[in-house]
């Protein structure tokens, strides 16, 4: 084996003072051999990002890394001088970060930000700089190559703003390649492309890339060797194939488990009648509109029915910008469809005034995606949950009594009810959502993306108790999802959008045996690491974290 | 209780705002303690007029009319602040409501406020307050009035801000999906979570409301009938070079109490704002 380009030895990241743990990163040992792809995977908080900010030297402030040897072609980065180090970030190292938005700057065109990338590190004339610029557009498989060289970031889509970061990583055609979740932002379609993208790049430049993820499809896809991380310690390391699929650490195995299978679960009989019924729903935004009118047209959601049986779970999947998240707002109300009906039984909610809608709102009840705005963070848990029912009549001792036994039938603590949001993890203010969505005895729950912000172990958990929550109380489901594998695990039956219309839908089995849609075949080859599968079961927990 | 403790370990941090808060509470002091250390009507021509400072039988010295200006500056204090307090009070209640109904409601209702807010704004503040005391006739509510109206529009102008972000955040989308009631969501909800940055705005607002109330007591538009800081200013200035005293003792008063209250609202902004709470 050659010598290796990176190599980590023994290195510790502290935190400021203060924080809830001294070390973010804890006696890691990693190595990296020029020509690899070496993925490190981990839950948030695992260290892995501050892992890959130590080799690149940029930690926040207040963070150092104290103690152990980053060595880069035998060099040890934690003690060159900032000069030489500046030398060797974009020259020999270079990353690419997760939102490409916020990694370019907006108000020069992505041409001159390249441009100036060259000025420093090359002495290229203008006109070769351009050149190569061009080049690397191609190389990138950026469309129209001139053209997009003056374009502004916000002028490029989400994955072609992606191949200009990565354009710009690489036109100094460094040694070493850091990507930190460079693709977690990015629709499924996109993400399967620029994960192609890296990897054909990586084989012809033999670049080391070491690749920061928390999704193991992606690892599947992507990874030679993988590094699994926990609480700021390396787990366990091994080949691909080793860890994926013979994985030695108990760790490892849970968090390969919690990672939903694609194939579907067992389709459960639903012969209920129809609890919702929405018909021809369209709703159009008009964007920029002034006093004066003017402004663009953007239609979200063009026409689509859909129809949700009594406690049965239906899927809505598609990217971001299919209409997926407005639909939903529109059928309960949260925005205002333009046209169509929304049967909830046998009152259309759309022409209903706020007045007259209030006594519907309590049996549909939203789960919202974000765990941190979602809860109020001036109020206690037990007074969020409480709120709803106050506002429907309920007395408030009665309210707050049955807060706390929501709090033990969604897996926390009754005592939780004293207590504000901002003290419980991400997972946790999940359940006080679904709780509070409880609360009012809904009949029907709509979930957008409930489970997209959580790590993978604790998305298994949450998915769990929508589960036992769906069976014991008998609710219907309407759950909004762009993951086709929670989607597999969750639904009796899919409904696929793209560009505000239902492509196709189906029940869960078949769609997912034989898509019928081309776009929804796109999809299905998109999905990272849709040939490896793990063998073990979900476990059906639902305890707390 | 527990929280309260937080934010005045995290206010103690600075220094100048707590050297503010001393001189405030000073001050706030003074205006309390006037009716016991001078306690005849400071516009009681008390003695020779013109006395100098330190001596004979006035401290800060007399003016042209033989008034204690030390009696006049510990009355004038209550008045200055008392001025500032309400006039801030109504111009964030105004405020409020009109920034809150603004960024909750969007559309035509945001337009339209907005719109009147701007015709608010694009008059110079300051001689819109002398023309509405002149035409109200001075006396303390006709300048509490003035000063809150040409000041309202900056409180409207944050409220709707803060109010534009939370709107879209989902706890107030959980709200709307209980079915509260629109009220309730403005004024329960979405407002407590943007009183830090409406009381550092209007902590800093006391302070211009002092300063426009002594400029137009200084014009001759204050209340006649109350002592304020202003109103000695005014009174020393046609002796400015001669009896530099009668104006430059309420100068240093309005200069310490601004100064403070500045120093107060800075610290408030380190301490509520979560995103400067990382570099402090």
């Amino acid at each position: 084996m050659s010598e290796p380009l990176l190599e980590i030895r023994d290195l510790h990241v502290n935190l400021p003072t203060g924080a809830d743990r001294i070390h973010a990163v804890e006696a890691v040992n990693l190595s990296l051999a020029p020509d690899e792809i070496l993925c490190v995977v981990g839950e948030s908080g695992s260290g892995k990002s501050l892992t890959a900010r130590a080799v690149m030297g940029l930690l926040p402030e207040r963070v150092r890394a104290t103690q152990g040897e980053i060595r880069f072609l035998g060099e040890d980065l934690l003690q060159v001088s900032e000069a030489r180090m500046r030398a060797i970030r974009g020259d020999r190292i270079s990353m690419i970060f997760q939102e490409p938005m916020t990694a370019l700057n907006p108000l020069m065109t992505v041409g001159q930000q390249i441009d100036e990338v060259l000025k420093i590190h090359s002495d290229l004339s203008r006109r070769a700089r351009r050149a190569r610029i061009v080049e690397l557009f191609q190389e990138v498989q950026l469309p129209d190559p001139e053209q997009l060289v003056d374009s502004y970031p916000h002028q490029l889509s989400g994955g072609q703003r992606q191949r200009a970061m990565i354009a710009m990583a690489l036109s100094l055609e460094p040694q070493l390649l850091i990507a930190d979740e460079p693709t977690t932002a990015l629709d499924v379609t996109t993400q399967a492309q620029i994960l192609k993208l890296i990897r054909e790049l990586q084989a012809r430049h033999h670049t080391g890339v070491l690749f920061i993820t928390h999704d193991f499809g992606v690892v599947a896809e992507i990874a030679d060797r993988v590094a699994v991380m926990q609480h700021g310690r390396l787990v366990e390391t091994g080949s691909a194939s080793e860890v994926l699929h013979h994985p030695r650490e108990r760790y490892t195995r849970e968090l390969l488990a919690a990672v939903p299978s694609l194939t579907p679960r067992p389709p459960r009989v639903t012969d209920g009648e129809t609890v919702l019924d929405a018909k021809a729903v369209v709703k159009t935004f008009r964007v920029g509109s002034g006093l004066f009118g003017g402004g663009r047209v953007v239609p979200a959601v063009k026409q689509v029915s859909l129809a949700l049986k009594r406690g049965e779970t239906l899927g809505v999947v598609g990217e971001s910008g299919s209409g997926k998240s407005t639909l939903a707002r529109c059928l309960i109300r949260l925005l205002d469809a333009d046209d169509g009906r929304i049967m909830l039984g046998d009152t259309d909610l759309r022409p209903l005034t706020a007045r007259q809608l209030k006594p519907h709102r309590r049996r549909m009840q939203m789960i919202f995606q974000d765990p941190y705005s979602s809860l109020n963070p001036r109020y206690t848990v037990g007074r969020l949950i409480s709120e709803g029912p106050i506002t429907n009549g309920v007395a408030v001792a009665d309210a707050r009594s049955r807060a706390r036994e929501l709090l033990e039938l969604v897996g926390l603590e009754a005592r939780a009810a004293e207590r504000y949001p901002h003290e419980f993890s991400g997972g946790q203010r999940q359940r006080i959502g679904i709780a509070r969505a409880l609360a009012l005895q809904p009949e029907i729950l709509v979930a957008d993306e409930p489970v997209s912000a959580l790590d993978v172990s604790v998305q298994a958990q949450v998915l769990a108790l929508l589960a036992d929550i769906r069976e014991r109380f008998q609710l219907s489901m309407l759950f909004i999802t762009h993951d086709l594998r929670v989607a597999a695990q969750v639904c009796d039956r899919i409904a696929v959008m793209r560009h505000g219309e239902v492509v196709e839908h189906g029940p869960t089995a078949e769609v997912f045996a034989n898509p019928q849609h081309e776009y929804t075949r796109q999809l299905f080859a998109a999905v990272p690491g849709r040939d490896w599968q793990h063998h073990e079961p979900l476990p059906a927990r639902v305890a707390s974290p | 209780m527990n929280s309260l403790m937080a934010f005045w370990r995290r206010f103690r941090r600075n220094r100048s705002a707590v050297l503010g808060l001393v001189i405030l509470a000073l001050v706030i002091l003074m205006a309390l303690a006037a009716p016991l250390l001078y306690p005849e009507d400071p516009f009681r021509l008390a003695g020779r007029p013109l006395t100098p400072p330190f001596s004979g039988d006035f401290l800060l010295g007399s003016d042209t009319l033989g008034r204690d200006v030390a009696a006049g500056i510990a009355h004038g204090a209550k008045t200055s602040l008392l001025i500032g307090l309400l006039a801030t009070v109504v111009a964030v209640v105004i405020g409020v409501l009109m920034g809150g109904l603004a960024g909750y409601y969007g559309g035509w209702i945001d337009d339209l406020l907005m719109r009147v807010t701007e015709i608010f704004q694009t008059i110079p503040s300051f001689v819109f307050a002398i023309l509405l005391v002149a035409i109200l006739k001075p006396s303390i509510q006709s300048i509490v009035i003035a000063i809150a109206v040409v000041s309202w529009p900056a409180v409207a102008r944050l409220v709707r801000g803060e109010f534009l972000s939370l709107r879209s955040r989902e706890f107030v989308q959980a709200c709307v999906g209980m079915g509260m009631h629109d009220g309730r969501i403005i004024f329960a909800q979405i407002l407590p979570n943007c009183l830090s940055p409406i009381i550092v705005a209007s902590s800093l607002m006391v302070a211009t409301a002092i300063l426009i109330e002594s400029a137009m007591a200084f014009l001759g538009l204050g209340d006649p009938n109350v002592m304020s800081w202003g109103f000695l200013i005014g009174a020393g200035r046609t002796v400015l070079r001669s009896a530099w005293w009668v104006c430059a003792f309420p100068g240093i008063a309005i200069l310490l109490t601004v100064l403070a209250i500045n120093l107060v609202g800075e610290g408030l902004n380190d301490a509520l704002n979560p995103r400067l709470r990382e570099h402090a």
